[in-house]
């Protein structure tokens, strides 16, 4: 069977510039850190990758540190800032990824942190009078602000740049989780203000297992893994030359690409949305529809159960989510939707659809010519009890 | 057919699975979430047990290949089994919590969603056997493995719910199932069978129900007291940590005058009081059972057997209803039989139905 892929916000294929770069590095023998003629060859890789990706973001080579991937550079990001700011609070939004959130809550819980998670609209758009009213208490005291650049599970797109003016009246850092931002939507890090930002391999079509966080230079960030300095002594650990230049080739290409992608992309994903829900009048899409990303397609449907459809779906070969792969095994209502003010049996009744750089016209004809009995067939089975 | 197989992470669960897919079926697997134990920082994530469980399940059914989910069924089950666990302790009863899983969750909640969803059956690597009746019903059959045989715990199914059943071990025995997960490189193929009760994770019943009830218990402790001498022969600490029959953590200090050793003969809830006595003392032989569950047909009156507990023994009896409750005369007596549990009635190796033990009786005069 021919699978429908439509879950590219969890993964996305990996480009052929990617694979070729990273499969081409394979067979290179040389650590980046070792001094002689191979070390110096794996090192010129690792460093032409770094100005690849500097390139394409507009930050500077000496500001991209590549790490394991997203979310440990969140985790970096995170608790590096907080301890090396030494100041008690960090201001984020009730719609951040696991890999924010949950680091958050360690340093609120093991740390002391003083966390404020912010409300969002109905749109998963960030509150920011009450960013303002929060940085206004107490400035001084906020380690860090940290706000993701676009929602994972939605899509919606947060207002970097308002967040960036607040935040840097009071002189407080910005960090952003812009993991499903870079390639999609224009991704620019010295022109966004912001302190340090998130982007991993594997959602740009790169390779899984690397990623990157963009820091400036005068930010100091404490490492939370200790041992050879290798990257700017802020992150230790033999550098992973094969990732590393098919995780530059994949930024690269997205990036040069982001702008035709966007118009093909969201071409084919207001099609969806239009055939969804012509064929189910019912279903509400959630995120804003005037400013998110262009693959993204998230729906609610009224009286169903998410992983009913999921399965079902799967079932017919049509591969989707019921919102961050994070979440997926054990179902639970997504607290993207909760925070939107949804309540929990129509968060449970949400399912994700996301287009990416493979998706094409029969992808969505599959889906339109599915998703009809699909929810039909899961509405009999019914949305569970309201707890 | 298209089936669904609950699978527990166990080696049952995944061979009845993969015998299931040999057989032609269409099969999907998933896996129950039954625990809401929040151990992670997530959020109402479920932790605790239940991970590695899903995990084993996962990669059984990576290994016969078919699709797998879990389904989260926590709070059905929470409402279902352990509410009514917590309840009936505190009313003095022993509930079976396996009975009411099966009656509630496996084969209701699961069971009517699954046929919802497009699917014919479920299937478990239940220790029973089906086969279709000379009037056509769905008839269920003690296992030929006796000392697995799982008919006890299925006895509260009716035939709508048999009719959509599959329990693909029936016909074998353990051994048998485990080096047939062996040679089906079936990870789960050594994994323990699994004892006691599933959400108790350290099997320390009485210190979960003391936990848990909290406010709820009816009773913080109380009197121990002699059945016949109505002497208080010491205190306990709560009357959930007794059932009938029971003998050890009655802690009394001084031995009976005969010098034998003293059962949990009756629980009062509300005055907190446990009675004790002697082993003779808890022989019965008169049964009453509420809340009765037919199997097929059912009976106005059979010469057959019943069941009294997980594994207990069979007694011959004389089974009388009217449908809804029954009365048991037993012919060999029972001792230690508590109301909550569930008396599961025979027709030979035939389960009929069962009923939820109400009250108990000694009629005849018995040495």
């Amino acid at each position: 069977m021919n699978n429908v892929y439509l879950d590219h916000a969890a993964t996305t294929p990996m480009l052929p510039a990617a694979v070729e770069a990273l499969t081409e590095q394979l067979t290179n023998t040389g650590n980046p850190s070792s001094l002689h003629a191979s070390g110096r060859h794996a090192r010129r890789v690792v460093e032409e990758s770094r100005e690849r990706i500097a390139q394409a973001l507009n930050c500077r080579p000496g500001e991209v540190v590549f790490t394991s991937g997203g979310t440990e550079a969140d985790n970096l990001a995170l608790k590096g800032i907080f301890w090396s700011r030494q100041r008690p609070r960090i201001l984020s939004t009730s719609i951040e990824h696991h890999a924010v959130l949950d680091p958050l809550h360690w340093l609120g819980h093991d740390e002391d942190a003083e966390v404020t998670l912010l409300p969002v609209d109905e749109l998963a758009r960030l509150d920011l009078d009450a960013l303002r009213a929060a940085l206004e208490t107490e400035p001084d005291d906020v380690a860090l602000v940290s706000v993701m650049w676009a929602n994972n599970e939605v899509g919606t797109l947060q207002p970097i740049t308002d967040v960036v003016e607040l935040a840097a009246a009071h002189g407080i850092p910005v960090h952003t989780d812009a993991v499903q931002a870079v390639g999609s939507v224009p991704v620019d890090f010295a022109a966004s203000g912001v302190d340090a930002l998130t982007l991993t391999g594997h959602k740009v079509g790169g390779p899984f297992g690397v990623g990157a966080l963009v820091v400036r230079r005068e930010l100091e960030v404490t490492p939370l893994v200790h041992g050879g300095g290798q990257e700017r002594d802020i992150r230790s650990g033999t550098i992973d030359t094969p990732a590393i230049a098919g995780f530059a080739a994949a930024v690269e290409a997205t990036v040069k690409g982001q702008a035709d992608h966007h118009v093909r992309i969201s071409a084919l994903r207001d099609e969806l949305v239009a055939g969804v829900r012509a064929l189910v009048p019912d279903a509400i899409l959630n995120g804003d529809p005037a400013n998110m990303l262009p693959g993204h397609a998230h729906f609610r449907f009224p009286g169903c159960e998410g992983d009913s459809l999921l399965m079902l779906l799967d079932a017919r070969g049509i591969e989707c989510s019921t919102g961050s792969a994070c979440n997926a095994g054990v179902p639970q209502a997504s607290h993207v939707l909760l925070a939107m003010g949804c309540s929990d049996a129509e968060a449970r009744g949400s399912l994700r659809f996301s287009l990416g750089h493979t998706s094409t016209q029969s992808d969505v004809d599959a889906l339109l010519a599915t998703i009809g009995p699909v929810v039909e067939r899961a509405r009999a089975a019914g949305a569970r009890k309201a707890v | 057919m298209r089936v669904l197989a609950a699978m527990s992470g166990g080696v049952d669960s995944a061979v009845a699975a993969a015998r299931a897919a040999e057989a032609g079926h269409d099969v999907t697997g998933i896996h129950l979430a039954l625990s809401r134990n929040p151990k992670s920082y997530r959020s109402g994530a479920r932790g605790c047990c239940t991970i590695e469980d899903s995990n084993d399940a996962r990669r059984a059914a990576d290994v016969i290949g078919i699709p797998f989910y879990v389904w989260d069924m926590s709070d059905e089950f929470h409402d279902n089994v352990v509410e009514d666990f917590m309840s009936e302790y505190a009313a003095g009863r022993t509930p079976n919590p396996c009975l009411r899983c099966n009656e509630k969750i496996k084969f209701a909640a699961v069971l009517d969603r699954a046929l919802a969803l497009g699917f014919d059956a479920v299937v478990t690597g239940h220790y029973a056997q089906l086969e279709t009746g000379s009037d056509g019903l769905i008839e269920m059959h003690r296992a030929v493995d006796m000392g697995k045989d799982q008919s006890y715990v299925l006895g509260v199914l009716t035939q709508d719910q048999l009719a959509h059943s599959l329990f693909p071990l029936g016909d074998s025995v353990k051994d048998d199932v485990r080096s047939e997960a062996e040679r089906r490189d079936l990870m789960v193929a050594n994994k323990p069978d699994s004892h006691d009760i599933c959400f108790i994770a350290d099997g320390d019943n009485a210190g979960w129900l003391k936990e848990k009830l909290g406010d709820r218990a009816p009773n913080d402790g109380g009197d121990i007291v002699d059945h016949t001498t109505g002497e208080v022969l010491g205190q306990h600490e709560g009357t959930t940590a007794y059932t009938i029959g029971q003998r050890r953590g009655l802690r009394i200090g001084r031995p009976a005058s005969d010098g034998k050793p003293r059962f949990v003969l009756d629980i009062e809830p509300v005055s907190g009081t446990v009675t004790v006595g002697p082993r003779e003392a808890l022989r019965i032989d008169r049964i009453s059972g509420i809340r009765a569950r037919w199997c097929g047909t059912v009976p106005s009156r059979l010469e057959g057997t019943v069941q009294l507990r997980a594994h207990g023994a069979e007694h011959r009896a004389i089974v009388t209803t009217d449908g809804a409750d029954v009365e048991i005369e037993l012919l060999d007596p029972a001792e230690g039989i508590a109301p909550g549990q569930a008396a599961v009635i025979y027709d030979g190796t035939r389960v009929v139905g069962s009923a939820t033990i109400s009250a108990t009786a000694r009629t005849s005069v018995t040495a």
